[in-house]
């Protein structure tokens, strides 16, 4: 439980020095290592979670932590049907998926 | 009360680290300025220089910029204006699609993100002393090198090719650019009733799946302009290396009768006189348009520094940094490199190696530690006519147990057939993996 309230406190800090930095400025190795965890969305969610403007997948930035986590937990659960996130939420864990999570939500829109 | 303490720590090393960098930073900046023959300013010295603009060495440029918080002051070494993508250029041979609309500046990255953009080519690396020589004369030192300079076409693998492609008659396009032009040039030349053939080289090559999904775009065009036309798919590999029974399917059902699949047909020798291909064991094949996909490895300049060091074909890296195996700080990115299991040479895994090689060139200068589990991410559509679209996706991790990486196990898949819906994710993929990399 101690260990499980730190790791939170852990990402909840990481997230809160991102956001407060404005720009994504990797403050330290853990807010490195999350950026770069969440950066393996980018390549189809748009570059720190921003979406490109008229293209079919949403964009990630700003969205409530809650809200993605439980998308996340739907695609590997095979709740939420999909035509490529069921497959590549499965290649990633709870704790990575709390952490991608955190990410995109302290992103400006 | 621990977490006060926690929260101080964090801030401490974060502000020494960041100090670090901005030092560092500084004092590349104080090297003196030449003026390239090629225009654009040359910086005597850069903290990391990165060769080749593709979906590696451009993602790399600009996600060092983020990840330093554009602390690292980055030069990027491209001989081209604009980027032409390679995934989707196949639509560009279907007819549905122009060069132009798979085509991105590289102005973006030095506006957007402080990325010293020179138009330039890498004449040599001395992994030594740590300095690249332009081809236009002037040297830049660097602290890190990235590499990624794609794939380089083994001409001799087939012999005559290098002559009947540089005449113009049988050509490649698997480097998407005016080549792309000129094949489709020759499709429309072509009378109906005509014979496409592609000869694909054993794996692994660059983009598995792109040669099958060439020929359904072929077969597409054939279909509505040149309906008694034929498309030859002459394959060394034992079997369809990618997305097979999906695109055998289609073969099957969309193009009974118009494409024919031959396994185990190794080119050999063309004969630009007579349009015609030899193979290691089966009958020569004769065809109106050829188009030859020679044996490949890892771009020229990878070669030549001595960093091919698998099979001399391809470059050995540490999975942890994509650090060459045979030279320290330079980093190797994207279709170079010697693939981990399941590891496909393709664009969006190239983008994947560039974040997690900018983050640990990030790190390392910073003096962290390396982030001990990486991943990456592999998305790739391919169209199989205008509209309609099949995929197949993976997600992968570092086992340190192995020092390599690995599919997760019961992640990715493929598409259960080919539809429009995935043919507007894919376009959307294009467009946004196009940003991600150069805007």
């Amino acid at each position: 439980m101690r260990l499980k309230l730190l790791s939170i406190y852990k990402t909840l800090a990481a997230a809160a020095l991102l956001a407060a930095s404005g720009a994504a400025m990797a403050q330290d190795s853990a807010a490195l290592r999350q950026q770069a965890l969440a950066a393996t969305c980018a390549n189809c969610h748009g570059t720190q979670g921003r979406a490109v403007d008229g293209t079919a997948v949403p964009g990630l930035a700003g969205i409530p932590a809650v809200y993605l986590v439980e998308q996340m937990k739907a695609f590997k659960a095979g709740t939420r049907q999909a035509t490529v996130m069921h497959q590549l939420a499965k290649g990633y864990s709870d704790a990575q998926i709390d952490q991608i999570a955190a990410y995109f939500a302290a992103q400006k829109k | 009360m621990m977490q006060r303490r926690h929260l101080l720590q964090h801030a401490a090393t974060g502000a020494g680290a960041l100090g670090l960098l901005s030092l560092s930073g500084c004092a590349s900046e104080t090297g003196a300025l030449l003026t390239s023959s090629a225009g654009g300013r040359v910086p005597a010295k850069t903290r990391v220089l990165v060769v080749g603009g593709g979906y590696g060495g451009a993602t790399a440029a600009k996600y060092l910029r983020l990840f330093s918080g554009q602390k690292i002051d980055v030069t990027l070494i491209e001989p081209s204006d604009a980027f032409v993508s390679c995934p989707m250029s196949n639509l560009v041979l279907g007819g549905s699609k122009t060069l132009a609309d798979v085509t991105t500046p590289y102005a973006a990255l030095a506006k957007n993100h402080g990325v010293r953009v020179i138009k330039d080519m890498v004449a040599s690396i001395d992994p030594v002393k740590k300095v690249a020589v332009l081809a236009s004369g002037p040297t830049i030192a660097y602290d890190k090198l990235v590499l990624s300079p794609g794939i380089d076409l083994m001409w001799d693998s087939v012999a005559g090719l290098r002559a009947a492609q540089g005449e113009g008659r049988i050509l490649q396009a698997w480097k998407a650019g005016p080549e792309t032009v000129a094949l489709r040039r020759q499709l429309e030349a072509m009378p109906d009733g005509g014979v496409y053939a592609i000869t694909i080289p054993e794996a692994p090559y660059r983009c598995p799946p792109g040669p099958y999904e060439r020929a359904c775009q072929v077969a597409s065009y054939f279909k509505a302009a040149k309906p008694k036309s034929k498309v030859l798919i002459l394959d060394a590999n034992q079997d369809v290396t990618s997305k097979g029974p999906l695109f055998k399917k289609v073969w099957a059902e969309q193009y009974k009768g118009m494409i024919e699949y031959r396994s185990q047909h190794k080119a050999t020798a063309v004969d630009a006189k007579t349009n015609s291909v030899k193979f290691e064991i089966q009958d020569d094949v004769k065809a109106d348009v050829l188009n030859v996909l020679p044996t490949m490895r890892a771009g020229a300049i990878a070669v030549q520094t001595g960093l091919a060091n698998a099979n001399a074909r391809w470059c050995n890296v540490n999975y942890l940094n994509f650090e060459s195996t045979a030279a320290k700080d330079i980093h190797v990115l994207g279709d170079s490199i010697q693939i981990a299991p399941g590891m496909p040479k393709s664009g969006h895994m190239a983008n994947s190696h560039a974040k997690v090689a900018a983050a640990a060139i990030v790190a390392e200068l910073a003096g962290w530690e390396l982030n001990p589990a990486p991943m990456l991410t592999n998305t790739c559509y391919s169209f199989t006519d205008a509209k309609n679209v099949v995929h197949v996706a993976s997600v992968h991790e570092y086992v340190a147990a192995e020092k390599t990486f690995k599919t997760v196990a019961g992640s990715g898949g493929v598409s259960p057939g080919p539809t429009e819906l995935e043919g507007v994710y894919a376009w959307s993929w294009a467009r946004t993996i196009w940003a991600d990399a150069l805007v």
